[in-house]
């Protein structure tokens, strides 16, 4: 009897003992917490079209960078081990029905817990809108619609690097301000052209400034010389593009050929990157101005990243690399401090949160829309005799606080449920 | 009246690349009888090659109009052997067939070896900037491409009208069936006459690279208007080619500058025109069509 007795409470004492090891934590602790027992990160984004250098396989570069780093930084302690994180790639060809497929696909049957990157704005929503119905994560870096964090808004759905209002609240509103009043605007014909011309008008309107006429152009589009006369023939001080990849290099081509710089018009382009500078040459663009949601060169912070990116990649970062970088690693940080891929946790985490890293300055996820507001930058495309080094291709003229650079939350129109 | 004029030179240079690019596949048209729809990947081809020789070799613009048509007439020779010659007695649909895929081959191909964001060129100094006639500003450049181009247009006329290999050609291209009755041997000029017609795809592109983005995808919508401008034209003939490139040129540049809701469609609309008005085109002939 007595033995009995004592068999039991063993038995009892073990298992609580055993009990005790699983809620203690610990990198055997977290087992269970995670489904299929590992973190699966998906970077969706365009692997061979017109925003492959830009993001695309790079991007992923940057999110397994983010991954080594998380796993360095926590050594033992770490929620999951090297071996627990997948990180899984997808082409969407910019087609928002290939990335509403490969979306269900990453969600589903790869067991995707979160989805990074996603250019072109329809993409994104359609991604969006996946992981809503899904209860998955979308972090988005790639994509410049505001409806992301607007009208479409999702308690799952972060919105990571840049949008529509940042840029024509950071070019249309400074250049103004700095004495560019008169504008004359060209902008492809097409959703996020369209949504860019509006916000530029609005911004560039507040900030005492004029736009005396707005063209819109077939896209795509090889032939803007006709366009450009027309826009210049009113001699304004600036005209603002809206036109991206080769058509922006077609444009700024065809402005040069024109002359314009020298009559006095400047140029200024409503989205633009490091690789469209760097494929097309300082030259091209010398004096441009644009807003830039981070720059590789601009402290010692984001040299070191991008050195580190250099030699991964052997070319230097976007800021859209950077940025899923930064994405990637919060959403570890998250999953470290909840230890659950429960997405409501890691959201619950995540909201509100004040956050720095090498891409995030002054970076605060809001909770009202999800909008990850940061610092962002004026910047100027260097003349060529400026430029010391491969890729030192830009001047940062302002730094615009996180806090002005963003839409307000009131306006964004974002009720989530 | 000075942005008229604008407009007007704008539209010619546009004009240049098409009246060209279209020569050569009236050409091509003419001879073989092959409709080739990798014409606007040799345009691109052009281009790409450019710029490449001038970053690897520092091959300089002038030569590069030289040395890349040549590159590119070889390469037309190594495709007409490998691959056209065995399909010229079989049905068109087989031509468009190959003419298509060696297109999308040749497009994927770049954008596996460059990339996307296009390829950088520069122009030789003594182009850029503006010539000014009093009040009147005008890119140097583009009134070099038309120059050049009528030039080019010029020579291509006399060699067909003034010498024995041009006749044969003409005539091949106008009525092969009397060619061949008179004894002429219209196969032995199949070859070159493929290679030349992609090698002046292959100058358009040239002359574009300066000018345009270089991209693998710059000849996707060249093509279309291309065919535009060969239907406007009318199929096969040399100066319904180059008549209607210059016409196409300054369509577009007038239907963006006054018409701008309608410029996407000006071009299409005057072939609408043109083909209910002469269902073979402005200069061809009846019975081809």
């Amino acid at each position: 009897m007595t033995k009995k007795l004592a068999g039991g409470a063993a038995a009892v004492m073990s298992g609580a003992l055993l009990l005790g090891a699983c809620a203690g934590g610990g990198p055997a602790g977290a087992e269970g917490a995670f489904t299929d027992d590992k973190i699966v990160i998906g970077v969706l984004n365009d692997q061979s079209g017109v925003y492959k250098d830009l993001s695309g396989p790079n991007s992923v570069k940057a999110v397994e960078m983010a991954v080594a780093d998380y796993l360095e930084k926590y050594g033992d302690d770490a929620v999951v081990t090297e071996e627990q994180i997948e990180v899984i790639t997808a082409d969407h060809q910019n087609e928002p029905d290939v990335a509403n497929t490969k979306a269900q696909e990453m969600y589903d049957r790869k067991g995707a817990d979160i989805i990074l990157d996603v250019p072109a704005s329809s993409a994104a929503l359609a991604v969006a809108s996946q992981a809503d119905q899904k209860k998955k994560l979308h972090f988005n870096i790639g994509a410049a619609t505001t409806e992301l964090t607007g009208a479409q808004c999702s308690p799952y759905v972060f919105h990571w690097a840049y949008d529509t209002y940042m840029l024509a609240n950071g070019t249309g509103r400074t250049v103004t301000e700095n004495g560019g009043k008169d504008w004359q605007i060209i902008y492809p014909d097409y959703a996020f052209g369209q949504d860019m011309e509006k916000s530029f008008t609005e911004a560039i309107d507040e900030a005492g400034g004029t736009v005396s006429g707005s063209i819109a152009t077939p896209f795509p589009n090889d032939n803007f010389s006709t366009f450009l006369t027309k826009a210049a023939s009113g001699q304004p001080d600036v005209i603002g593009t809206m036109q991206a990849g080769g058509d922006l290099i077609n444009l700024v081509k065809q402005y040069n050929e024109a002359g314009l710089r020298d009559q006095g018009i400047s140029l200024a382009v409503g989205l633009m990157f490091i690789t469209d500078i760097h494929s097309l040459g300082v030259d091209q663009f010398e004096g441009t101005t644009f807003t830039d949601a981070w720059y590789w060169d601009m402290d010692e912070e984001s040299r070191a990243w991008a050195d580190r990116f250099l030699e991964e990649t052997g070319s230097r970062p976007s800021f859209a690399h950077a940025g899923n970088y930064s994405a990637a690693l919060q959403y570890l940080e998250a999953v470290q401090a909840t230890e659950t891929d429960d997405a409501d946790k890691v959201v619950e985490n995540l909201d509100g949160k004040e956050v720095e890293d090498v891409f995030l300055r002054n970076g605060k996820i809001r909770a009202e829309d999800h909008r990850v507001i940061h610092d962002v930058y004026l910047a100027e495309v260097k003349a060529p005799d400026e430029v010391s080094e491969e890729w030192d291709y830009q001047n940062i003229l302002n730094t615009i606080p996180a806090e002005e650079a963003f839409q307000p939350v009131d306006e964004a129109g974002c009720e989530m449920g | 009246m000075n942005d008229f004029l604008q407009y007007t030179i704008q539209g010619l240079a546009a004009g240049s690349f098409y009246a060209i690019a279209a020569l050569g596949l009236a050409v091509i048209f003419g001879v073989l009888g092959v409709v080739n729809f990798a014409h606007g990947a040799c345009y691109m081809l052009g281009a790409v090659v450019a710029a490449v020789l001038l970053d690897v070799t520092g091959l300089n613009f002038w030569w590069a109009l030289l040395v890349v048509p040549l590159l590119l007439f070889g390469f037309g020779v190594v495709v007409e052997r490998l691959f056209v010659q065995w399909l010229l007695r079989l049905e068109p649909l087989y031509n468009f067939l190959l003419t298509f895929g060696l297109s999308l081959f040749l497009v994927d191909l770049v954008k596996r070896r460059y990339g996307v964001s296009g390829l950088p060129y520069e122009r030789p100094e003594i182009l850029t900037g503006q010539l000014t006639l009093g009040a009147l500003r005008l890119p140097t450049y583009q009134v070099f491409v038309f120059l050049f181009s009528v030039l080019v247009c010029l020579a291509v006329w006399l060699v067909m009208t003034r010498t024995r290999v041009g006749m044969i050609v003409r005539a091949a291209t106008e009525r092969p069936d009397v060619a061949r009755a008179l004894g002429v041997n219209v196969g032995r000029w199949v070859t070159p006459v493929f290679g030349f017609g992609i090698a002046l795809a292959g100058l358009a592109g040239v002359l574009a690279a300066p000018f345009r983005a270089i991209t693998a995808d710059m000849g996707s919508s060249f093509i279309i208007i291309l065919f535009a401008v060969v239907v406007i034209g009318g199929l096969g003939s040399i100066v319904g080619a180059v008549v209607a490139g210059f016409l196409v040129g300054l369509v577009e540049a007038f239907g963006q500058a006054y018409a701008q809701n309608f410029s996407q469609i000006v071009i299409f609309v005057l072939m609408a025109v043109v083909v209910l008005l002469r269902p073979a085109g402005l200069f061809g002939r009846e019975e081809r069509a």
